[in-house]
């Protein structure tokens, strides 16, 4: 199983990092994925996530080769 | 980034792109309509916004900004608003130009422009696409204030 996991916005900066590649074998959902990325943190309700650049919720599933980001809310135009 | 979405319904065309480099809204206007737009003769309306960089934000002078985006996802996220827009109202063309990169006050950061028979579908349809974008499009602003940055928070309401 191997999951791109990107990060935008201020969360890029305060994950410190650009994207992760997950390697991990018990990853259902979203909610796992950070998890496995913010050692063991629920996520904060604030941050939006996508899979495969399609916005999700928290508890979608999520399969080998999927890419996941989490961002905060979008302050374009 | 170019991103041309067409003829594939019976319903508008739509034309999405993303500038890393500043540009001028009403020239744009001004060459799509004459070069790239059809429809001569067929629409009586034309709605156009467009925003621009403020010097200011929450009571601090800005300097200048960045706008982070998610490419792949954002030109995505922009073309599924335009398709819902397009099931809403009956236009014939809309226009959606966005900045990406570093922008100073005073340039323009978004242009939506929609074409339709009657006003009020390219009244309705812009202010659309407008609002989906500010709150659903994934664009980041980044602001350097004469002591510091700071990220935008989230986006004002528009209503």
């Amino acid at each position: 199983m191997s999951i791109r996991v990107r990060y935008f916005g201020s969360l890029r900066e305060k994950m410190g990092r650009v994207d992760d590649i997950l390697a991990a074998e018990d990853i259902d959902t979203v909610s796992d994925v950070w998890k496995a990325v913010s050692e063991g943190e629920y996520l904060p309700d604030r941050i939006l996530c996508a899979v495969n650049m399609d916005y999700a919720d928290p508890d979608a599933p999520v399969k080998d080769g999927d890419e996941v980001a989490f961002f905060p809310p979008v302050t374009g135009g | 980034m170019r991103l041309r979405f067409s003829r594939r319904s019976p319903g508008a065309d739509v034309l999405i792109e993303l500038r890393p480099a500043g540009f001028d809204p009403y020239a744009e206007l001004q060459r799509y309509q004459t070069e790239t737009l059809g429809h001569a003769g067929k629409y009586g309306a034309t709605c156009s916004f467009v925003g621009t960089m403020r010097d200011f934000n929450e009571n601090e002078t800005v300097r200048r900004m960045f706008l982070d985006h998610y490419p792949g996802m954002t030109e995505r996220q922009l073309e599924r608003i335009a398709e819902e827009a397009k099931t809403r109202w009956r236009f014939l063309d809309a226009l959606v130009i966005h900045r990406v990169g570093e922008i100073l006050p005073d340039q323009p950061i978004v242009l939506v422009a929609v074409w339709s028979s009657h006003r009020g579908a390219a009244f309705d349809a812009c202010r659309y696409i407008m609002e989906e974008l500010k709150s659903r499009a994934p664009f980041w602003k980044k602001e350097t204030l004469a002591l510091g940055e700071r990220w935008v928070e989230k986006n004002t309401g528009g209503y």
